[in-house]
């Protein structure tokens, strides 16, 4: 019974338990890991949301926390959409969303910031893997292209000319990148266009919703 | 300091440089490298990497068998990889928004796993985790030389948006060499991280063989004499 020591470690059985030892202890680490960091991350993640919407909704359009409820809608891409509202007082003053595109080197994620009646605010790019040097150009820190939009909607210039000049559009393309500010250009017009579909519900003030749901819910206590 | 970490410091900054001599994690090295500030964050957070699993590979040598060894390892290092993933993700989150994509490739760094397999798996915890120590350095300093060499050449500037990564006085080492330049875009494309590591390989090389022509004839001189 007294096996030596070289043969217990050479069975099967031994190397099974040692391997599910560190599996086990792996598991363990992580989820110990895990809950330590994950309200921080959170944490983080809201203020990469409120920082990112800062950038296309000017503060002096609302007194809210622009986090607070957002609204959810069927997005473009059929996906769920949050809509994050700027309220003052009673008033819906300004609509912020993301929307996405496909650029040259893969996803162009973008949040656009719009006011009650469906002017650009402003657009900004939250992340991008376009070449750099040229397709960077639409972040606003190396050039003023995204700028351009500022104060337009659809109708300003009309649906078919949310194109670049070469697609017989308004806008400009960079030299040596296309396929950038037409994925740019097509997100946007998507997001343009998902307001003029959702007009009603999003200028609808969110406060009536509150009422409603804490109406309810009092009427639920009694 | 006795002889073996002498020789271990050697080793993991020059004589045995992960990346210099032994051309090993070439592709965190070209993904990375495009600036120095970039350079130095992936390489301490490998470094972190390289000492936490050098220290527990050695202190479980005695219970592993040759026969799963290596998923124990690869194992090992996963874990580490994810919990310095989640903990920058957590509290340096600028940082790990640059690195993102890259920390979790860490796992696949097979310097790592060669480091666990030739040094860790042979020798006490102190010796493993100052291994780990300095070959991560080793790497760091691959990393950055190559970042700074392609920030400087690519666009101009220097430690760029260093402030992001190590608080605001860093602010100070952000420098603009060059300014208005236009920007050299084969050097910030992966192709100008392999050019200028040739370079920097070549520059090795040179000045091996400068040490060694040196010591040679001051061998030749004592012995004439």
């Amino acid at each position: 019974m007294n096996a030596p020591k070289p043969e217990l470690r050479n069975r099967v059985g031994y190397q099974a338990i040692l391997l599910g030892g560190f599996s086990t202890l792996a598991t363990v680490l992580l989820v110990v890991g895990n809950i330590a960091t994950q309200g921080a991350i959170l944490e983080r993640q809201k203020e990469d949301l409120q920082r990112s919407l800062n950038q296309v909704v000017p503060a002096v359009l609302y007194d809210n926390n622009l986090l607070d409820n957002p609204l959810r809608l069927p997005g473009p891409a059929g996906k769920s959409l949050a809509v994050y509202r700027g309220t003052r007082g009673m008033q819906i003053n300004a609509l912020a969303y993301e929307v996405s595109g496909q650029g040259y080197g893969g996803e162009i994620r973008l949040i656009m910031g719009l006011d009650a009646d469906g002017r650009i605010l402003g657009v900004r790019a939250l992340s991008h893997a376009e070449t750099p040097g040229l397709g960077d150009k639409i972040e606003v820190e190396r050039s003023g292209w995204m700028l351009e939009f500022n104060g337009l909607s659809l109708g300003n210039p009309p649906q078919e000319r949310w194109k670049v000049k070469k697609d017989g559009g308004r806008f400009d393309a960079f030299s040596g990148a296309t396929i950038t500010p037409r994925g740019v250009l097509k997100a946007i017009e998507g997001g343009l266009v998902f307001y003029r579909e959702h007009r009603t519900e999003l200028r609808s003030p969110p406060v009536v919703n509150n009422t409603t749901v804490s109406a309810n819910e009092v009427t639920g206590n009694e | 300091m006795s002889n073996q970490y002498v020789r271990i410091v050697r080793d993991g900054l020059w004589d045995n440089n992960i990346v210099f001599v032994q051309a090993l994690a070439l592709c965190p090295l070209l993904a990375v490298s495009g600036t120095a500030t970039n350079g130095l964050g992936m390489g301490l957070a490998s470094t972190a990497v390289m000492i936490a699993s050098g220290f527990s590979i050695s202190l479980v040598r005695g219970i592993i068998t040759p026969q799963v060894r290596i998923p124990i390892f690869v194992l090992i290092i996963a874990v580490l990889v994810t919990l310095v993933d989640m903990a920058m993700n957590a509290w340096v989150h600028d940082l790990h928004k640059v690195l993102g994509l890259f920390i979790p490739l860490i796992v696949t760094n097979c310097a790592i796993l060669g480091r666990a397999e030739s040094f860790a798996s042979r020798n006490k915890w102190l010796p493993a985790l100052f291994d780990g120590l300095m070959m991560g350095l080793g790497f760091t300093l691959a990393l950055v030389l190559l970042g700074a060499g392609r920030e400087i050449l690519g666009s101009g500037t220097l430690f760029a948006n260093a402030a992001l990564m190590l608080g605001s006085w860093a602010a100070s080492l952000e420098l603009v060499l060059i300014p208005d330049y236009k920007g050299f875009l084969l050097i910030v494309l992966p192709p100008g991280g392999f050019i200028l590591l040739g370079f920097l390989l070549a520059g090795k090389r040179l000045i091996d063989r400068a040490l060694a022509a040196r010591s040679h004839s001051v061998l030749l001189q004592t012995t004439t004499t």
